[in-house]
């Protein structure tokens, strides 16, 4: 459905995209995740004829964005990073103006269907002025969805919704990539496992890391680690106790019983460690898995 | 067009909520009438050509005035943005942005006719050059307007925006005295090109298609590199 080849843009000698290139099949939810200034909101920019590329191409349902922008235009809805709002209309005369823009059939229908699905029908009189910063946010996204685009592009989606309204806005957005391919841009990492299928991590414009957030995560694990709470063990010799034990790597003292043992990559060597530790007459309290979070990936792709 | 027509509208409800609309009409419409009731006072003559003359200049000021929010707004709120990404042209939103204000400016002129009515009632006016008058101020406006939306595509800041405007449209207005430095034959050149030059037909009844033309050829002009400058906004 998007298709974009060594995109690169430059701002001046500022370089802020290198090189970028990625697919997005259709019904796809691609999250884009990234520090500030990586250059998620420059991408989506050029994706949406806003701005054109340095060099590179990029298709979007087969059309080209920078010689087609109005077909790719037609077939996009957009949501950008500061929600683009005229403070002086209602809500339901800004959707108007949407939909006229955009052309839509049937358009009371569509504006209905539109505020309804972001929950915003009951302020469809209120001044944009007057409306809190989630209905402001909410009424970006009907703006976006008014013409049942094909592609959606969401810069940041739920920055200023309360906690309860991020959910609603998560399972819309899960709700829409039946029929509808969505980009969406965040810094929240939670909300790209739990929304996303797939994962891409740009940092100073390029991409670092492409996958499924599970498949991320296995990949960058490099070991497994297991979690180990003991009562009533010596401290010094609860670690020797592991260290010694065959295909443990590392040891990791967390104090008060607690230990992260490292091993190799696909071993588990949870039954051996259970049987020394009961063998020693020591209480096991706990005994997992550490899955390496999306954080830390982030912040160990990041940094580096 | 639809599209033009669209933000056009958009554009005049927005005039419409808020005061500037009104502060700015009703100003108009108050310096209108004392010059229309002074110059009847002392003249005794049924006739809109000193009134009409004399507006041109409150004009000057006027136009820079309905235009300042225009573009610039846009650019500072970042609906621009919004704008630029509907499967709408450019020139479809610098078209639709001229075609409001010019809609406003028509209304407040529309208002004004009440002035030329009163003349019928209390003398006997040649209605001619009343007609060709008002199209003149309306081409004189129209041709303010389009400098003023340049201006505003210019800038964020709306205030800048109406002060490079007047500045824009006095140098325009008063460029016809380069040509007494320079002499002939320049000196018809900048004589053709000053805003000044072709009202003062209009208000004696005379409707000139050179005149026409070049009211419409400013339009043209700026309304193009407003235009322009947006699409390079998208370069930057």
């Amino acid at each position: 459905m998007i298709h974009v080849s060594n995109l690169t843009k430059h701002y001046g000698d500022f370089q802020a995209l290198k090189n970028v290139s990625f697919d997005v099949a259709k019904g796809e939810i691609l999250g884009f995740l990234g520090p500030n200034g990586a250059g998620k909101t420059t991408t989506m920019r050029i994706l949406t004829g806003y701005m054109p590329p340095t060099s590179g191409t990029v298709t979007v349902a087969g059309y080209d964005v920078t010689t087609d922008s109005l077909e790719v235009r037609k077939r996009l809805g957009y949501l950008p990073e500061t929600v683009p709002l005229y403070p002086e209309m209602t809500v339901w005369g800004y959707l108007d103006f949407m939909a006229r823009l955009r052309g839509v059939d049937k358009r009371e229908r569509r504006i209905d269907e539109a505020m309804e699905k972001v929950r915003i029908a009951d302020h469809a009189d209120v001044m944009i002025g007057k409306l809190s910063k989630g209905y402001r946010q909410r009424l970006g996204l009907a703006q976006a969805l008014l013409h049942d685009p094909e592609v959606l592009i969401l810069d940041e989606p739920t920055i200023g919704l309360d906690p309860r309204q991020i959910i609603e806005v998560r399972e819309l957005i899960r709700g829409l990539a039946q029929d509808h391919t969505v980009i969406l841009s965040t810094h929240i990492l939670p909300e790209v496992s739990q929304t996303c299928t797939r994962v891409l991590i740009i940092n100073e414009g390029q991409i670092v890391a492409e996958g499924t957030p599970e498949r991320l995560m296995a990949r960058l694990k490099g070991a497994e680690r297991i979690f180990v709470q003991l009562a009533g063990a010596d401290g010094n010799e609860a670690r020797r106790l592991f260290q010694s034990m065959d295909g443990i790597l590392a040891v990791d003292d967390k104090g008060n019983g607690a230990y992260e043992v490292e091993c190799a990559l696909g071993t588990d060597k949870r039954p051996e460690i259970a049987r020394a530790v009961v063998n020693r007459g020591w209480g096991l309290l706990e005994l997992r898995p550490v899955g390496m979070s999306l954080e830390e990936i982030f912040l160990k792709l990041t940094t580096e | 067009m639809k599209n033009t027509l669209t933000i056009a509208r958009r554009e005049i409800q927005a005039y419409f909520v808020s005061p500037i609309a009104y502060v700015v009409a009703a100003a108009f419409l108050a310096v209108m009438g004392y010059f229309f009731a002074m110059i009847l006072y002392y003249s005794r003559e049924a006739t809109m050509r000193y009134t009409l003359g004399n507006m041109t200049t409150v004009l000057l000021f006027v136009a820079p005035i309905l235009t300042m929010r225009l573009l610039a707004e846009e650019q500072r709120m970042g609906t621009i943005e919004l704008l630029l990404t509907a499967p709408v042209k450019d020139w479809e939103v610098v078209l639709g942005k001229f075609l409001g204000s010019l809609t406003l400016y028509a209304c407040m002129l529309g208002v004004s006719l009440y002035f030329p009515f009163v003349l019928t009632i209390v003398g006997n006016p040649d209605l001619g050059p009343m007609v060709s008058g008002y199209v003149g101020m309306l081409l004189l406006g129209g041709a303010l307007l389009s400098l003023g939306v340049l201006t505003s595509s210019l800038t964020q800041n709306q205030i800048v925006s109406a002060v490079l405007g007047v500045v824009l449209i006095v140098l325009l207005w008063l460029v016809s005295a380069l040509g007494d430095v320079t002499g002939a034959p320049l000196s018809g050149v900048f004589q053709y090109l000053a805003l000044s030059g072709h009202f003062y037909d209009f208000f004696k009844g005379v409707i000139d298609t050179r005149d026409v033309i070049y009211y419409l050829s400013v339009i043209a002009a700026a309304l193009f590199l407003a235009t322009r400058v947006l699409e390079t906004r998208r370069w930057r």
